[in-house]
């Protein structure tokens, strides 16, 4: 369950030890520059890298497993899905036309487009492990605390903070309706119909949505009472000065952004073209 | 306060107040002149929708800055007229302990919940520390800091909520229900510490609650009594006693105080009875005595065949962790047991057990003599029926014929049969009247009554009732126990019931099941359990003060004392239900 949900593991490592700023200043940076780059050679050293700080992490990868494979299952369907509405993208951007294989029709594989395909695939999984790590090596309450740091509404940041609060609560709200509405003969088991279990279902989330709102009602009540919002800013009892490892981290970034960039437009075109 | 200085300085101030919430037709408050004085401890009672609760709100500006509706009349808090104040303005002067610590615990550790209020005023970081750590001492917190709220029980949650009150030091502390969701022993150490920062701060102290018993274990100045939006009482808690005000307006008075009553003691406020302690021993010795030798034994309860047999039982979610251990008890029809112990002692693993959402890893059970190992959840339903703590966990249809019948549907049983049976089920639930209402022009008393009548209908031998009396006054409290306890003697129903609940334990059960550490540590009479030291201790229950009653005046058998005094009070309820059906009848 929770490696589906990608929590917060903690584990002592150099990348859980960095301050939530510095990482998720890393995170932005680090998917701008894989966003805007489609020099494949930029693209292979970044997707290197990150796989190293993966591993510096030592986070399990087990732990990743469900969101790395429906990522995967995802970028798969995107591959097709280009491929079905524009085959000859490849081709205009290169501007060379070289067939491999004619399929049906207009659809032609060309070399040009398998390497354009590579090169969105490469972008997705580079901004991946930087993702993944940001999600789990962060505390949940150095969250807020990181994005209003880099001048996000606290308001904005303080509502992700208190979601990952009550998903717990709103868990065991869950387990208790569905024990309850299953005394009384309700069947979740693949016994009933599809459509039926559809139905079923309603009868749990009914019960927990009208629960949710009603907790709702008492965090807000809580929450005013004790002076949320009335202030333009707030301080964080989480917040951490940056360390040495942070200004590295920084500096580091700071670097790669600007080789990488480098690369990308000394000759004129993000695309780096090999025909 | 020192006796030379001492001058009346009123710090909340109502005049000629009322009001009425935008989504009401009346008022909820009528003509409250109520002032409260520095350094006071005052104890709100009334029963539900007495208008307590609003009180509170008004105080601490969630009206008319929250909830919106119409105010007349004026409220001056520490001299400031409220509607001219922004509630954080307020919050600075009074601090707020919400009823559910749950609900209002916000942030992910123990510390930066303490730090809320601190962090949204920008406090600098260090002082912040600083504050958090001195409000943690305060509550005895100070090892949890870096502690999760799923880590917490509710005790500890609401010396947080506390903590996080404190760190700003305001003048007026206010408790909404602070006994509600807690054990009664963790409920007495809660009003310990309410007493002890009251002492230790000398702050003003607001508190609104139905238990008075428990509240009244600490000394209180004034005890306020509100009754359908009114102030009913206003007097020291010794005159109250003597009075017989709280049962008029639907408030129990402490059992010791009935008891004396019973025995033909004349309750004075000379007698300072707002503790037991202060009683002169003189004034009550005799006729406690004499009434004691008057008393027959109670008479032994008869029982039927067994019903539900549990021989062995383990169960643990992890390996080597079990959560139920070598549990084994029988219940025969026609009983009404309870089952208690303190949170997390292997209550609600036992429910699960018995109704099969999960299978013990050792041990076997049986229901009417028949092994359970093969039985469904759905095929157990026809002989155990469930119902929750929470009405709104149950009720998943809008309108109340559907919700009550919803069980049958998916039992697939015939259209008309199911009209015939919702509609039996809610004349023994005495919903019929309501019967084509939406279930959410309830009350909550009611609600909780269709969530019974939607497992009636089902027709179960064995009703497991979670915490079934949680957040209900006592009237509505004695309305559904009278009811549950009619069932069970007009149609021999078998009940076990989880709760937290003395009164209920002792009063409307004739055993109890005492659980702790997930071993069944205790299977007697409810009086007797509530007798005994080291189970109470186990279990985080409370020593009911019949039992403390009977030994302070040295009666020779204090355990047989409080056996014929719930029998007296039982025969009396009985009494009245059947004069009050005669009246209905005519």
């Amino acid at each position: 369950m929770s490696s589906f949900l990608l929590a917060y593991m903690p584990i002592d490592s150099p990348i859980h030890r960095l301050n939530a700023v510095t990482k998720l200043i890393f995170f932005v940076v680090w998917s701008l520059v894989a966003m805007i780059t489609f020099d494949t050679r930029i693209l292979a050293v970044m997707l290197t890298i990150g796989c190293v700080i993966f591993a510096i992490s030592r986070v399990p990868f087990r732990n990743v497993a469900i969101p790395v494979y429906l990522i995967l299952i995802f970028l798969f369907l995107n591959n097709v899905a280009i491929f079905l509405f524009s085959p000859q993208e490849g081709v205009e951007i290169y501007g060379s036309r070289t067939e491999w294989l004619h399929l049906v029709g207009r659809y032609t594989l060309t070399w040009e487009q398998m390497f354009y395909q590579m090169n969105v695939t490469l972008k997705y999984l580079t901004v991946l492990p930087m993702a993944l790590l940001f999600l789990v090596t962060t505390h949940p309450s150095e969250f807020a605390s990181s994005l209003a740091r880099i001048g996000v509404n606290y308001r904005i940041g303080y509502a992700l903070a208190i979601a990952l609060r009550y998903i717990p609560d709103i868990q065991r709200d869950y387990r208790h309706i569905a024990f309850a509405q299953q005394t009384r003969g309700l069947d979740l088991s693949r016994k009933e119909k599809l459509g039926t279990r559809i139905k079923n279902a309603i009868s749990i989330v009914w019960p927990l949505i009208l629960s949710s709102l009603d907790r709702i009602e008492k965090i807000s009540a809580a929450m005013e009472l004790r002076g949320f919002g009335s202030q333009k800013k707030r301080t964080f009892y989480n917040s951490r000065p940056l360390a040495t490892g942070d200004y590295i981290a920084l500096a580091l970034l700071a670097v790669l952004t600007f080789v990488a960039l480098y690369v990308t437009f000394h000759d004129g075109s993000r695309f780096y073209n090999p025909f | 306060m020192h006796k030379t200085t001492e001058r009346k300085v009123p710090v909340i101030e109502f005049q000629n107040y009322s009001f009425q919430y935008r989504s009401q037709a009346e008022p909820t408050l009528y003509d409250i002149d109520l002032n409260i004085y520095a350094g006071e401890k005052v104890l709100i009672a009334g029963a539900s929708g007495s208008g307590k609760s609003t009180l509170i709100q008004a105080i601490n500006g969630l009206i008319p800055h929250f909830f919106s509706g119409t105010v007349t009349g004026s409220l001056k808090v520490m001299g400031k007229p409220v509607n001219e104040l922004g509630i954080h303005e307020i919050s600075r002067m009074v601090g707020t302990v919400l009823q559910d610590p749950d609900g209002q615990f916000i942030g992910l550790t123990v510390a930066e919940d303490i730090a809320f209020q601190m962090e949204n005023e920008a406090v600098p970081l260090a002082e912040m520390k600083e504050r958090v750590l001195q409000a943690a001492r305060t509550v005895e917190m100070e090892a949890y800091l870096d502690a999760s709220p799923h880590d917490l029980s509710g005790g500890q949650k609401q010396r947080v909520t506390m903590a996080g009150v404190l760190t700003h030091s305001p003048d007026i502390l206010l408790f909404d229900e602070p006994l509600a969701s807690l054990d009664p022993r963790t409920g007495k150490q809660a009003v310990e510490l309410i007493d002890r920062i009251a002492r230790e701060t000398g702050k003003t102290i607001v508190i609104v609650e139905h238990r008075l018993e428990d509240v009244l274990h600490r000394p209180v100045d004034r005890i306020i009594l509100l009754h359908e939006g009114r102030i009913v009482a206003d007097m020291p808690p010794d005159e109250l006693l003597s009075s017989n005000l709280l049962s008029t307006y639907g408030i129990r008075e402490p059992l010791y105080i009935s008891a004396l009553k019973h025995a033909g003691v004349h309750v004075t406020p000379e007698m300072r009875p707002a503790s037991l302690d202060s009683i002169p021993l003189h004034a009550i010795q005799k006729p406690l005595n004499t009434w004691f030798q008057m008393q027959e034994p109670p008479s032994q309860n008869r029982t039927g065949p067994a019903l539900l047999e549990l021989e062995e039982v383990s169960f643990g979610y992890e390996a080597d962790q079990p959560v139920v251990k070598d549990v084994s008890f029988t219940i025969h029809r026609g009983e009404m047991v309870s089952l208690v112990g303190k949170n997390g002692a292997g209550k609600s693993t036992l429910t699960r057990l018995i109704c099969g959402y999960i299978r013990p890893q050792q041990g076997t059970m049986h229901l009417k003599g028949q092994s359970m190992q093969d039985l469904s959840i759905k095929e157990r339903a026809y002989t155990v029926g469930y119902v929750s703590q929470h009405p709104n966990q149950m009720i998943s249809k809008p309108m109340i014929m559907e919700e009550v019948g919803l069980g049958l549907k998916w039992r697939g049983i015939p259209e008309k049969e199911i009209e015939e049976r919702v509609h039996e089920a809610l004349r023994v639930c005495g919903l019929y009247p309501y019967r084509n209402w939406p279930v959410s022009a309830l009350s909550f008393g009611q609600k909780k009554r269709v969530t019974i009548a939607s497992v009636l209908v089902m027709e179960p031998e064995l009703l497991i009732l979670d915490e079934p009396t949680a957040g209900q006054d006592y009237r509505h409290y004695t309305e559904l126990m009278s009811f549950l306890e009619r069932l069970n003697r007009e149609r021999g129903l078998t009940m076990l019931m989880i709760t937290h609940d003395m009164h209920l334990m002792l009063e409307y059960t004739d055993r109890a099941l005492v659980m702790s550490d997930g071993r069944l540590i205790a299977d007697a009479h409810p009086s007797d359990i509530l007798s005994d030291q080291t189970i109470v201790e186990a279990a985080h229950l409370k020593e009911t003060s019949l039992y403390t009653l009977a030994q302070k005046v040295q009666l020779p058998d204090p355990r047989g004392f409080v056996h014929r005094f719930i029998e007296v009070e039982r025969r009396e309820r009985n009494a009245d239900v059947v004069v009050s059906a005669r009246i209905h009848a005519h």
